[in-house]
């Protein structure tokens, strides 16, 4: 079994008993202590959330699943899953869609329920989705210059100032 | 509104008034939200946060109220004593504190909310007012939500609601939470049992600085566990339906205590007040802990010359910030301790109207 935070192997395995209902770790040596001297603070809230995607995962996975899961990107911010499970928190609202097959059982078992029921923004949710789309548009902007691609850059200049133009 | 205003007065939430301030300190409500063009935090370049930064920036001075009645305060130039003044003030958590990059706050006047700009999440919104009054609190905190939107697309999921940089706060994005003063369940050895009650039904229990901190002085927030599924009145339904129950317990645990222990009582609560008076070096951990007797003392009538909003205050002023702050000295903790007993012994001499007979050391 490899460590949750690490590639190496995992040899500590911790189970907390805070929170109603025990959850498993499995630490290599290294982020085993790491878990076990940091303060309470961040422990609860990172070693819970990435307890929480670990036990999801476990369930009827394998190992080769398991690692090419992790290789899956986001198009729009460019996290990876292994990057979101080791860090508890995701890169950008497409994530949601991007990560949709993993999340939603992840959600439902955090909270009970999938379905949001309360408040909702004036502006409409499809406006939200488009505007996520910038955030792809700005890196991919950002990417072109770096290879001094200037064509590319300011085509995406003249897609992003549409974009933003828009009434929202 | 000037930052060095703050060390003032002690700020909404320990205003010590309101429905139930016997036990309840503070109702209090935040809301995460994201913008819809940007990368969570944790994904953001350097310009993406200073860009951030400027867009909220313009959306809260001059938005939520007229420039000369906020304090907006950029973070990246505040000293590091500055920074932990807020934090016990809790105007921004710890995180916020010792993050890096652009970030900042925005304050009123009497502090009854504050926004943090560029935490977990783009925005975390709060609004925090003395006493048992969520209601009131989520009126406010959704025009100031409403307002801010205005101009902004938030990120918004049509099924899962408000998304955020946690898969835990999907959904409302918004945790209700309310801090109670509960000694004399922890005298009575009741207060496990109480929160085991709490787990059971999906509400999470924090000490006084939020997750992972100790109960210190007595005090414990209880907030709402899930953000997704329910209502916004829901979720302040669950929270104000326990309360009540939990007020009642601390009531009868303290009828308890004077009926079949009142000199022991009596003895704790005098004890607590006399060192306060006397001590001439004491830690802040001390002081929590024997304001908190002195609290319930004066609740029970014990100790009739003392008001709850006097020790509301006593326990800001005593924090580690606040004290140096006060003495505008730098202090390393033994100083600070004496600094500390010197601060109660003339504040409660002065309190009682004795005519400094007591403070001549």
């Amino acid at each position: 079994m490899k460590c949750q935070q690490c590639d190496k192997p995992a040899t500590f395995h911790i189970t907390e008993l805070t929170g109603g209902k025990p959850t498993e770790l499995h630490l290599c040596e290294e982020h085993a202590r790491k878990y076990l001297t940091s303060s309470a603070s961040e422990t609860t809230a990172v070693a819970g959330m990435t307890a929480a995607i670990a036990q999801q995962m476990a369930v009827g996975q394998t190992a080769e699943e398991l690692s090419q899961l992790d290789q899956q990107s986001c198009p729009v911010c460019g996290i990876s899953f292994f990057e979101f499970r080791s860090q508890g928190r995701l890169g950008c609202p497409h994530d949601y869609v991007t990560f949709h097959a993993q999340l939603e059982p992840l959600i439902l078992n955090i909270h009970g329920e999938s379905e949001h029921v309360g408040k909702r923004p004036k502006h409409s949710a499809a406006g939200s989705e488009h505007r996520t789309q910038l955030i792809r548009l700005r890196r991919e902007m950002k990417e072109a210059i770096d290879d001094e691609n200037y064509e590319r850059a300011s085509q995406l200049r003249d897609e992003i100032q549409s974009i933003e133009a828009r009434e929202i | 509104m000037e930052f060095n205003d703050l060390t003032r007065t002690s700020g909404e939430w320990l205003r010590g008034a309101g429905p139930e301030s016997d036990i309840v300190i503070s109702s209090r409500i935040r809301l995460a939200r994201n913008l819809a063009d940007f990368p969570f935090i944790s994904r953001t370049t350097p310009q993406d946060r200073t860009r951030l930064e400027k867009v909220l920036h313009d959306r809260i001075v001059g938005v939520l109220l007229p420039e000369n009645e906020l304090l907006y305060i950029d973070l990246t130039q505040l000293p590091k004593l500055d920074l932990q003044l807020l934090v016990e003030r809790h105007l921004i958590s710890r995180e916020h504190a010792e993050a890096q990059g652009a970030r900042a706050v925005a304050i009123d006047q009497g502090e009854r909310f504050s926004v943090m700009v560029n935490e977990e999440d783009h925005l975390r919104i709060q609004v925090m007012q003395s006493g048992l009054d969520l209601t009131g609190v989520w009126e406010r905190i959704n025009r100031i939500d409403d307002l801010i939107e205005e101009d902004v697309t938030y990120a918004f999921h049509d099924r899962l609601g408000y998304l955020t940089a946690c898969p835990t706060n999907v959904g409302t994005g918004m945790r209700v939470s309310v801090m109670l003063h509960l000694p004399a369940l922890v005298i009575t050895r009741q207060i496990d049992k109480v929160f085991r009650s709490l787990q059971k039904i999906s509400l999470a229990v924090r000490g006084l600085y939020g997750e992972g901190s100790q109960a210190m002085g007595d005090f414990y927030q209880i907030s709402n566990q899930i953000t997704l599924g329910c209502t916004e009145a829901e979720l302040i339904r669950k929270v104000s339906d326990i309360v009540p129950v939990i007020i009642d317990y601390e009531r009868q645990a303290r009828e308890f205590l004077i009926k079949e222990s009142h000199e022991s009582l009596h003895d704790r609560v005098s004890r607590a007040y006399g060192i306060l008076r006397t001590a001439q070096t004491i830690s802040s951990e001390e002081t929590m802990h024997l304001l908190s007797s002195v609290r319930m003392g004066v609740n029970l009538g014990l100790i009739r010359d003392l008001a709850v909003p006097a020790i509301n205050e006593m326990f800001l002023a005593t924090q580690p910030a606040h004290m140096q702050k006060i003495t505008g000295a730098d202090l390393d903790s033994a100083d600070r301790n004496i600094e500390r007993a010197r601060y109660l012994r003339r504040f409660l001499n002065k309190e009682l109207g004795s005519g400094g007979a007591a403070d001549k050391n």
